[in-house]
């Protein structure tokens, strides 16, 4: 069945149907994960277990579920930062670009740096000024870095989240002093800075007002024509408005999360394969 | 009266008021105690700190006049010494506690600091003594400025530590997810997010060490000739007091109350200056 999704989506994908115009194509290859039977614990815990999906490039893939599905943990495990967490532990593949995260001579923090994320709580760094923050990905990874350097990639990275307007003035403010919507497409701003390939969301507009959430869907419109985007949410109206893909995730007997189904939103919205999924997106459950 | 309230109410009600007031008296009195030690000194101490007591050296027995300068200067050089040994060790185990280790490895490094804290300060001098003084056939500022880093580093450890745990796993979990190595975000995420605290931390630990006697009775000795080098033996305002406090001449009495007075002002100085440093956190 797997197989028959991959196939569909990239007949999809050909057809151009769904797909974006590739500026000029330089992105168009890069930044493709390919998740093979992945499965992850918390200490004795199985939290997922024996997922596979290959995550379209330059395309929104939304993941939803009810809570306590390993929604989170799923998209964590993309870019390492499962295994921060106390007890972490995955077994499993993910290859980016051909090449396993998970490999033995791969160093995490390399990964993160293709793979960005962006929290379910505005995080800003609470002693740095917007401008440092949104700077803070570059100055924590080099030595030295040119003011000028900096600058030109604070100002890009902050019109690409479209706070550039709101906050121009403001630079030297606290991060802290902005309101939540806008501290969270600061920490968007901040993801995109480094330039990563892939940008990992974790319902990052559950602690927003309708407002500010708009906003932020509109970004990751807007994103999604340079960069990959995966994103967790627990509001079906978001995933269906903003995605391209969407998998539904469930828990099993065990209550680890499985993988229910896998395809493309506007299928899995209305023409649902499995009945589980049926019952959920009809607000059966959950 | 209503049932619940019958047998012993009363001797209740009793028993809870004296147990209030017994707590409220020992309250008082723990206070009390802090008002008459820093009132008395201050009374005393004031009316013999006079210019030449900041400004001049130690004269011999019968001569009139004379001050402290000299062991001023060397209790500034020792808690600085202090400082300098105890500032690395200290903030680096902290973050070693808060950052790094596991939680049993913490757990225990964590108890082995408690210990540290809780050995009486004697017995590190006398430990400062038998491995360095001896071995240099000399006492020291040097071996001073150990002892008194001895006594620090736990101090500066442990609430360095209990600072960098303050800071929210969403900062530490943000700075990683940006591609940070775990070092370079403790140091420019981290720490400036627990900055106060560890501030405050580093001035409890000089307010500690500025008063300590003991650990310096056999490590810097005290000098009659002033400072002359870190490998020298020196001075030092609680040792003078120490000593002038035991002399029968009436003018070392009297400086030692001097003595006695400006160290409890540079101990309380920094106290409030604690408060003030963690209370504008909170604003």
């Amino acid at each position: 069945m797997e197989e028959k999704i991959n196939l569909m989506t990239q007949n999809l994908f050909k057809d151009g149907s769904m797909n974006k115009p590739v500026p000029d194509g330089t992105k168009a290859n890069k930044g493709i994960l390919d998740v093979q039977s992945l499965s992850a614990w918390y200490g004795k815990t199985l939290a997922i277990r024996n997922i596979s999906l290959n995550i379209q490039t330059q395309s929104i893939t939304a993941i939803i579920g009810p809570s306590g599905c390993g929604k989170s943990t799923f998209i964590r495990c993309l870019n390492r930062m499962h295994e921060v967490s106390h007890g972490g532990r995955t077994e499993g593949c993910i290859m980016l670009d051909g090449k396993d995260i998970y490999g033995r001579d791969t160093d995490p923090v390399v990964i993160r740096r293709r793979i960005g994320m962006v929290f379910q709580k505005p995080a800003p760094f609470p002693t740095m000024t917007i401008f440092d923050n949104v700077a803070s990905g570059l100055k924590l990874t080099k030595f030295w870095s040119r003011r000028w350097e900096l600058e030109e990639v604070v100002e890009r990275s902050l019109r690409q989240a479209a706070l550039w307007d709101e906050v121009k003035d403001k630079l030297n403010q606290s991060g802290a002093s902005l309101s939540g919507g806008q501290q969270q497409r600061l920490c968007i701003a901040r993801a995109i800075a480094i330039e990563p390939e892939i940008i990992l969301l974790d319902e990052p507009c559950s602690a927003l007002d309708p407002a500010s959430t708009l906003k932020i869907e509109d970004l990751m419109r807007s994103l999604v024509s340079e960069y990959t985007i995966v994103i967790v949410t627990h509001n079906m109206q978001q995933a269906a408005r903003v995605s391209d893909m969407a998998c539904f995730f469930l828990m099993d007997q065990d209550k680890a999360g499985i993988l229910i189904e896998y395809g493309t939103t506007s299928q899995l919205f209305t023409n649902p394969k499995d009945k589980r999924t049926e019952d959920y997106i009809t607000g059966r459950f959950g | 009266m209503h049932r619940l309230l019958g047998q012993g109410y009363a001797r209740r009600k009793l028993v809870n008021g004296v147990m209030l007031g017994l707590s409220g008296a020992a309250a008082a009195i723990a206070i009390l105690i802090l008002a008459l030690i820093l009132g008395y000194t201050l009374f005393r101490g004031i009316s013999y700190l006079n210019l030449d007591f900041l400004t001049q050296a130690a004269k011999p027995v019968g001569e009139s006049g004379g001050g402290m300068r000299n062991e001023i200067f060397g209790t500034l050089i020792l808690v600085g010494l202090g400082s300098l040994f105890a500032l690395p060790v200290g903030l680096l185990a902290g973050i070693f506690l808060s950052e790094y280790a596991g939680p049993k490895v913490a757990a225990t490094v964590r108890f082995m600091a408690d210990i540290l804290a809780g050995v009486p300060s004697i017995v590190v001098g006398v430990f400062i003594y038998a491995i360095m003084v001896r071995p240099m056939h000399s006492y020291s500022a040097l071996s001073g400025g150990v002892a008194l880093a001895i006594i620090m580093v736990p101090v500066i450890a442990r609430t360095a530590e209990e600072s960098l745990r303050l800071v929210p796993n969403t900062m530490r979990e943000a700075a990683l997810a940006l591609g940070i190595t775990r070092w370079r975000a403790v140091i420019g995420v981290i720490i400036p997010g627990a900055m106060t605290g560890i501030v405050t931390g580093i001035m409890l630990g000089v307010a500690r060490i500025a008063g300590e006697t003991a650990p310096l009775l056999f490590t810097a000795l005290g000098s009659q000739f002033g400072v002359q080098g870190l490998l020298k033996p020196i001075g030092a305002l609680p040792l003078q007091i120490y000593h002038y406090a035991l002399s029968p001449y009436k003018s070392e009495q009297q400086q030692a109350w001097a003595g006695a007075f400006l160290l409890v002002i540079l101990v309380l100085g920094i106290s409030i200056l604690v408060r003030w440093v963690s209370n504008r956190k909170r604003m």
